[in-house]
């Protein structure tokens, strides 16, 4: 079983749906960086969702695009952030880790071998916002070969035919878009469309974790309540980070408070 | 899950967006190919070129230009199109099919401006609400195609994100449009981006060199043996080489920016100098550092100043089809005022990169040469900023 299969093996057993949480690598330096993952893991966060900064990110939103600026301006290159990556994976054998990013930083050092750094560095998916199920033949090649997972987007508005495209080729988790738009807290999610969640069980799609706009614990709630395997929050929780620029432990505690409420509402009991 | 038309040139091209916008490319390729199979879509579209837009454009010989007598050059004057430049072509065609998809609304980037006006026009005539990015900085930069834009009816939205130019526009453009495809068309302003664009914009240019045939038949009775055209984005040039492409006696010469020179940093050359990447949902050339950040380009004319190319250029250049030079600011320049001295044509600074490539080839010919230059555009739009260059060299000087 690879990690995301345990974790959701050991959260169905416990009647739990996920909680991940996206930030910026090297977001707002590499340093603070390491200590916002800490954070987000010790508030319980069951998975990770990692970004590598990239200067054209067209499905990102103002508040996501700013943390890559910041990253940019520091000078953090996609190197630096697998050394990152690895020191978290070292730090956390078991917490699945997910990259999410555009795919000219994957063509960069060529496909196979970027893939090849991210599963050194202990990743166990890749999602790439601008690779449509149409173009991700040579990716998910490349994801075979290094044994790591790529992750398919299910949009709302997505054809019979992507569908069944998703359910072939799906690894890891799918990530299910609430809402059509860029990232971002600033519009609120449609609640989940049951029947996309249907739709994608129906075809043997991995387990659904519903992103875009989610930002409150009562989002992560009915989320799970709809059939998603968990839910995950990326602007929301950027957002703490460019609040709080100035006091780094005021920023943690925060995160950690976030994070903590919306695995809180991941659990059926509350 | 594949395309009705090819969605690749080669390998370049593609549709390297969120899976969200699938959907909308989808539709827009399926508007396209219906169009171009209506009579009555391609009679509407036809009476506009001609009758709103002023199409055919003249084919015009030099008399003064040209010292080499056995060089012969000819102008294909866009410049004389409705709108100041051959944008206006394929504009008026894509708010046709914004039309026949049923939106109302269309969302362009604009960079200096030019595509902004040209799509603001088109809109204004069409009765389509017209929302245009700009970068901040290019807001600033071109006032006065501000001021057209907004006097034809159309918002214009600064964006201060990213470095707040073209590329800028083009990320916020395609964000809106994320969430807004139900209702809004993208309406493009080059042949780059995801399919089906570069191949609509194509089509929807073809006509130029469609006419440079039959009018160079006319007048030569024979096909020219180059055609120049400059390239940014590259939709003059597409429109001009679509007809000869199977044609492999005439030669096809796209002349990117040089800018300050391709040693520095300061150019636009993503062929010349660029690599092979992803930029705006499309594989092809595109100016980057080794870890695959976009970089800033540069040109002294906004309109060719994009890091990326449009990807039948790349594929042309790669399978040797076509060739593609560089011009630098300083050489556009010159042509530019030789253009205005020597035949009283004021050109776009755009255009002027073609031109001065083709004076540089007409110095060297040593036969029986004849030349075609897209004059894509016109310099109404560039005499302020020319104005202080020229005011600026004679003071420094």
């Amino acid at each position: 079983m690879d990690r995301y299969q345990q974790l959701f093996a050991t959260l169905h057993e416990r009647g739990e749906g996920a909680f991940v949480p996206f930030v910026m690598l090297g977001d707002p330096s590499l340093e603070d960086s390491f200590d916002i993952i800490e954070a987000l893991i010790s508030g319980g966060a069951d998975a990770l969702e990692l970004g590598i900064p990239f200067s054209d990110p067209i499905a990102d939103g103002p508040t996501i695009q700013q943390a890559a600026i910041r990253a940019l301006d520091k000078g953090v290159t996609p190197k630096d952030c697998f050394n990152l990556m690895a020191k978290v994976r070292a730090a956390h054998p078991n917490i699945p880790i997910g990259l999410l990013l555009y795919s000219n930083l994957v063509l960069a050092p060529g496909i196979d071998q970027f893939y090849a750094m991210a599963a050194k560095a202990g990743v166990d998916s890749i999602l790439i916002a601008d690779v449509p199920v149409r173009e991700s033949a040579p990716f998910h090649q490349a994801a075979k070969n290094n044994s790591i997972q790529q992750i398919l987007i299910a949009p709302p508005n997505a054809s019979e035919e992507t569908f069944a495209d998703i359910g072939h080729q799906s690894g890891g988790y799918t990530y299910l878009l609430g809402r059509a738009g860029v990232t971002g807290a600033e519009t609120a999610a449609v609640m989940p469309p049951i029947a996309m969640i249907q739709k994608l069980k129906s075809v043997n799609a991995a387990p659904p974790l519903l992103g875009f706009g989610i930002s409150t614990p009562s989002q992560v709630k009915a989320a799970i309540e709809a059939g998603a395997a968990g839910a995950i929050s990326g602007s929301a929780v950027v957002k703490l980070i460019t609040e709080n620029l100035g006091n780094k432990s005021e920023m943690l505690k925060k995160l950690q408070e976030f994070v903590y409420g919306m695995k809180q509402a991941t659990k059926a009991s509350s | 899950m594949s395309n009705k038309l090819a969605s690749k040139f080669g390998d370049f091209g593609g549709m390297y967006v969120p899976e969200l916008l699938i959907p909308a490319l989808d539709q827009l390729e399926q508007a396209f190919i219906d169009a171009q199979q209506d009579p009555d879509f391609q009679s509407e579209f036809m009476a506009l070129l001609k009758d709103y837009a002023g199409r055919p454009t003249a084919l015009t010989k030099v008399r003064n230009l040209v010292s080499n007598p056995k060089v012969t050059l000819y102008l294909k004057r866009e410049d004389l199109l409705h709108g100041g430049a051959h944008k206006t072509n394929q504009v008026l065609g894509q708010a046709l099919l914004t039309k026949r998809m049923g939106k109302t609304e269309v969302i362009a980037e604009t960079g200096a401006g030019q595509h902004g006006v040209a799509t603001a026009l088109a809109c204004a005539l069409l009765g389509l609400k017209a929302r245009i990015y700009m970068g901040a900085k290019d807001v600033e930069r071109q006032a006065p195609n501000v001021f057209r834009m907004r006097l034809m009816g159309a918002e214009v939205i600064p964006v201060h994100a990213g470095s707040g130019t073209l590329k800028d526009a083009v990320n916020e453009a395609m964000r809106d449009w994320s969430a807004s495809y139900d209702r809004a068309h993208y309406l493009l302003g080059t042949a780059a981006g995801p399919h089906p664009f570069p191949t609509i914009v194509r089509e929807f240019h073809r006509m130029i060199g469609e006419e440079v045939r039959s009018q160079i038949m006319e007048k030569e009775g024979r096909l020219p043996d180059a055609i120049v055209a400059c390239v940014g984005g590259g939709s003059n040039a597409i429109g001009i080489f679509a007809d000869f492409i199977d044609e492999p006696g005439v030669k096809l010469i796209g002349v990117e920016p040089a800018g300050k020179g391709l040693h520095t940093h300061e150019h636009g050359a993503a062929i010349a100098n660029g690599t092979k990447g992803i930029l705006h949902g499309a594989y092809s050339y595109i100016m980057q550092t080794p870890e695959g950040q976009i970089e800033e380009s540069y040109s002294v004319s906004a309109g060719l100043d994009y890091p990326a190319v449009g990807p039948q250029h790349a594929y042309l250049h790669d399978i040797g089809r076509a060739q593609y030079a560089a011009i630098s600011d300083e050489e556009a320049l010159n042509a530019f005022q030789l253009l205005a001295r020597k035949e009283g044509i004021i050109p776009a600074l755009e255009s002027s990169h073609a031109l001065a490539h083709a004076l540089n080839m007409a110095d060297e010919a040593e036969e029986e040469t004849l030349i075609v230059v897209n004059l894509s555009g016109r310099g109404d739009k560039d005499l302020t900023h020319v104005h202080q260059i020229l005011q600026g060299a004679t003071q420094n000087g």
